[in-house]
């Protein structure tokens, strides 16, 4: 429990600290470095969170793709770069996030969250790592799914399990979104016709 | 480590992605700026699932992971978001050889 506290501690203020750097660093670079590094320690708060899988996807996407996607951009509109200005409306755009972070605080802290029980934490970390899929009979029980039925459930239990059942229409629009977006993206980036 | 703590730490993350949106004029800023924003509603998503009983926990187990599930689709819906940013970006730099938001005014009539 010390050791998830030290870690939650340390990849949080890293997060948030990066965060800041990415909007008040000057140079975008920087920024885009800063950003990855977020980026990183948001995929360790998934571990901390039993997310192991979310993790990997952080990784792969955030860090791998899109990361370079943002330092490509910034490198081929360098030339013009005159820092990262900020512009005219500093003082709403301090006041209106700050607004909302109080309101976020206080609603959080106010709020009486319906937790999962106790008892039942183990046995709810064991299927959000996915890791309840792949333990035998003997494990499962070791870990508290003391009847069959339950064990047969915890089996079957996986984030795939719900992509293509029950969220298996977001799951398909996503797709479609997905093909658009990369559609739109060549038609955009396409030098037009007539300029070669 | 609880979930209040990890509440707040989406929350934070979330309001320092909306100063950024909001104050800087970089094209390419203001998507990193966006970017964070999304992290951060995966941080909550997933901390929520993590630690709030689901409505159905008592018929599946399953259901614990429907944050993971929120979390899936906001990335892949980041991806699509950044892919036609930068190709947005692309076509504004070929057209007035700027990023700055100020001067994307093609639009105006």
């Amino acid at each position: 429990m010390l050791f998830q506290d030290i870690a939650f501690w340390v990849m949080s203020v890293a997060a948030i600290l990066a965060a800041l750097g990415v909007v008040l660093v000057k140079d975008l670079f920087r920024a885009a470095l800063l950003l990855a590094t977020v980026f990183v320690a948001v995929a360790g708060l998934f571990v901390l969170m039993s997310a192991e899988f979310l993790a990997v996807v952080q990784v792969l996407i955030y860090v791998g793709a899109i990361s370079i996607l943002i330092i490509f951009a910034v490198m081929l509109t360098r030339d013009v770069q005159r820092g990262n200005l900020a512009n005219r409306l500093q003082v709403p755009a301090v006041l209106f996030p700050a607004l909302l972070l109080a309101a976020l605080v206080v609603v959080v802290v106010a709020t009486d969250w319906r937790m999962i029980p106790e008892g039942e934490q183990q046995r709810v970390a064991l299927v959000q790592t996915q890791s309840a899929s792949v333990l035998g009979e003997g494990a499962l029980e070791q870990a508290g799914f003391a009847d069959p039925a339950s064990r047969e459930a915890a089996h079957e239990a996986g984030l795939a399990d719900l992509l293509i059942g029950r969220f298996v229409l977001p799951f398909e629009a996503v797709s479609v979104l997905l093909l658009a977006a990369v559609i739109g993206a060549l038609a955009l980036a396409r030098p037009s016709r007539g300029e070669g | 480590m609880s979930l209040e703590s990890l509440l707040i730490v989406g929350a934070i993350l979330f309001c320092i992605g909306l100063y950024g949106a909001l104050a800087r004029s970089n094209v390419i800023a203001v998507l990193m700026s966006i970017e964070l924003m999304f992290n951060a509603v995966n941080v909550t998503f997933v901390a929520l699932g993590r630690y709030v009983a689901p409505q159905g926990l008592q018929e599946s187990i399953g259901s614990v992971l429907t944050g993971q599930v929120f979390a899936v689709f906001i990335i892949a819906v980041a991806a699509a978001e950044i892919a036609l940013g930068i190709g947005i970006v692309f076509a504004m730099y070929r057209n007035t050889e700027s990023v700055e938001l100020t001067e994307a005014t093609q639009l105006r009539h």
